[in-house]
């Protein structure tokens, strides 16, 4: 990002970078960045909050006026409701059922999947529908589908993709991307104090759907392949929660 | 507050131990007051339009975020897993401000907003990596007529 602003401020555009690792851009020094204390994915700080994230678009904004630099501006106020480590306040919609002991087959575990989307499957409707939009869609797949998808790749991971523009691995990365999307926007249905932590507890911990995505990514990390060993380790599960790979 | 302190120290670790290579120069651009600038976002939030290619693994190219887009027609596909996606999932503003931008524009705190805006995956490549694909970028925008450029990260 600093980088990018390098380079254009070279080719003669002013810019001004939102910086959400302040260290990152002390070592890079773009010409005028504006550090911000929100968690990464956040870098206007809240959803949902027009008046704040004004406020901090226009003090970033206001860097453009800086008489030299580089310089760093920062933005002194917490984002509203946006603590990561808040586990308060946000329960999932529907009581999905326990998982089973030991380990399923590929099939049955597909079942438990399809047998939670269509237990939350209201709840995405309504997110979907007071949203206007939707950030599913990006394999191509319904979510059905998308769920089917990852658990042929799982039964055979030299699955062969049946879209010639795109290799199996990045097709399962994208039906992975669709499967969190819709459970992530599900989750977030109901107005509630969710901090992403809680969010993602309760995805990798509770949901089939996570355990499937857990035995994908350590079924990829044991195959020696550049493509397989990407997907199992960093395009699946996230650092904060890869100690659950199975 | 989230700070590197904050995080789970697998990220923070991880965050730090990125690589940030130092530039030579220190490139300045002056220019006019806000209300006089025409303002493009160029985001690394690997944003495009649901119809549009999907960015790849370490993918270097650019998207086009057409000036006059609803926010319900953008889809992320960055290929990192380590940042949330829920904010983007129900506001598009929280990374790519668009209409916070328009507002201020209508309200003349902005001079104008640009035609089109762009979108690159920021992942998987190092800053040099990037420099063409951000000098090529550069000449489009100057041919909109843009004088400041916002650049959001995820």
């Amino acid at each position: 990002m600093s980088g990018l602003a390098r380079y254009f401020e070279d080719e003669g555009l002013a810019t001004v970078v939102i910086s959400l690792v302040r260290e990152h851009t002390e070592r890079v020094k773009p010409p005028r960045a504006f550090w911000v204390p929100f968690q990464l994915g956040r870098p206007l700080g809240a959803p949902d909050d027009p008046a704040f994230q004004t406020r901090v678009l226009r003090a970033a904004l206001a860097l453009f006026s800086a008489p030299a630099g580089p310089v760093i501006g920062d933005f002194d106020e917490d984002a509203p409701g946006a603590d990561p480590e808040d586990y308060s306040g946000w329960v999932c919609p529907v009581n999905l059922p326990a998982p089973p002991d030991g380990a399923v087959a590929p099939d049955s575990l597909l079942a438990q999947v399809r047998g939670e989307i269509d237990s939350l499957a209201p709840w995405y409707d309504l997110a979907r529908e007071r949203r206007g939009r939707t950030t599913v869609g990006v394999s191509g797949l319904n979510i059905a589908d998308a769920a089917a998808l990852l658990t042929r790749f799982l039964d055979d991971p030299e699955l062969d993709s049946t879209d010639p523009a795109l290799s199996a691995p990045h097709a399962a990365k994208f039906a992975a991307d669709d499967l969190k999307a819709w459970y992530f926007e599900t989750a977030t249905a109901r107005p509630g104090a969710s901090g992403s932590a809680a969010l993602n507890d309760w995805f990798w911990g509770e949901t089939a759907a996570g355990r499937l995505l857990l035995r994908l990514s350590a079924t990829c990390r044991g195959i020696d392949a550049p493509v397989m060993q990407w997907l199992g380790h960093k395009a699946l599960v996230p650092r904060t929660h890869e100690h659950l790979v199975p | 507050m989230v700070r590197l302190t904050d995080i789970p120290e697998i990220d923070a670790r991880h965050l730090l131990d990125k690589e940030c290579p130092a530039f030579e120069g220190e490139p300045w651009v002056e220019g006019p007051p806000l209300a006089e600038r025409r303002v493009a976002i160029v985001t690394t939030a690997g944003l495009h339009r649901a119809e549009e290619r999907n960015f790849e693994l370490r993918d270097v190219g650019y998207r086009v975020i057409p000036g006059d887009i609803e926010g319900a027609e953008l889809v992320m596909t960055h290929s990192s897993v380590n940042f949330d996606r829920t904010g983007f999932q129900q506001d598009v503003n929280v990374v790519f401000p668009i209409d916070r931008l328009r507002a201020l524009a209508a309200a003349g705190e902005v001079g104008s907003v640009a035609d089109y805006h762009y979108s690159v995956m920021g992942a998987g490549w190092l800053p040099h990596e990037i420099e063409a694909t951000a000098r090529e970028l550069a000449g489009m925008l100057k041919e909109d007529k843009v004088n400041a450029v916002l650049l959001s990260p995820v």
